[in-house]
């Protein structure tokens, strides 16, 4: 039963840990503010999820449990708020989102 | 058990400071912050359990609280900036 929750939890932590790495190369590697935020929000939400799962399995049936629960309850309401903050400060204080060449090409066969 | 957790919180957080430093406007900065500190709840919870303390746990969800405050008075400073800025002359955004 112990071999179990340690392999359960060694693939959680790693799926998390692999999650991670994207959200943090998705940061870097996209082009405008808005789909950096998605990356970002990306790795708040489901690596956190993964990661947190993962250290619960280990930590049984105790108060170590009960407190990994209340961090992670905690952070899927509030990463997704701060995020939501962020964009709407930053739409509000002028930054617009690079839409890509197909919306102005749908435009145009509009017009025509 | 954890080395992998660790090593790719430690990659992420320094991914996202390349981004803090590189990140062209305000908001990437912040953005970057904000990830950051999440990342190092993420961590602080894996070494709670790498150095068999669990009363680590308590660090990490005070720091939850206050990354997550922080976002928001960062936020509020911007805002108010903007607004300060929009009244001596409209405020110029790339």
């Amino acid at each position: 039963m112990n071999i179990a929750i340690d392999i359960a939890s060694w693939v959680l932590l790693t799926l998390g840990g692999v999650n991670l790495l994207i959200g943090g190369i998705g940061v870097l590697r996209m082009p405008d503010f808005y789909t950096r935020m998605h990356a970002a929000s990306l790795t708040d939400s489901m690596g956190a999820i993964l990661v947190i799962l993962g250290i619960m399995l280990q930590a049984g049936l105790s108060l170590a449990t009960v407190k990994l629960g209340a961090i992670l309850a905690f952070l899927l309401l509030t990463s997704p708020t701060a995020a939501n903050a962020l964009a709407v400060s930053a739409l509000l204080a002028g930054m617009k989102p690079r839409t890509g060449d197909a919306v102005q090409r749908t435009n145009h066969e509009a017009d025509a | 058990m954890y080395y992998a957790v660790i090593v790719a919180t430690l990659v992420t957080m320094a991914l996202a400071l390349l981004r803090a430093v590189r990140g062209p406007t305000v908001y990437d900065r912040v953005l970057a912050v904000n990830m950051f500190g999440t990342k190092t709840v993420l961590l602080l919870a894996a070494l709670a359990f790498v150095f068999g303390r669990p009363d680590f746990l308590d660090l990490v969800l005070v720091y939850a609280l206050i990354n997550f405050i922080g976002v928001f008075a960062v936020l509020e400073f911007f805002r108010n900036r903007a607004t300060r800025a929009g009244e001596r002359q409209p405020a110029q955004h790339e």
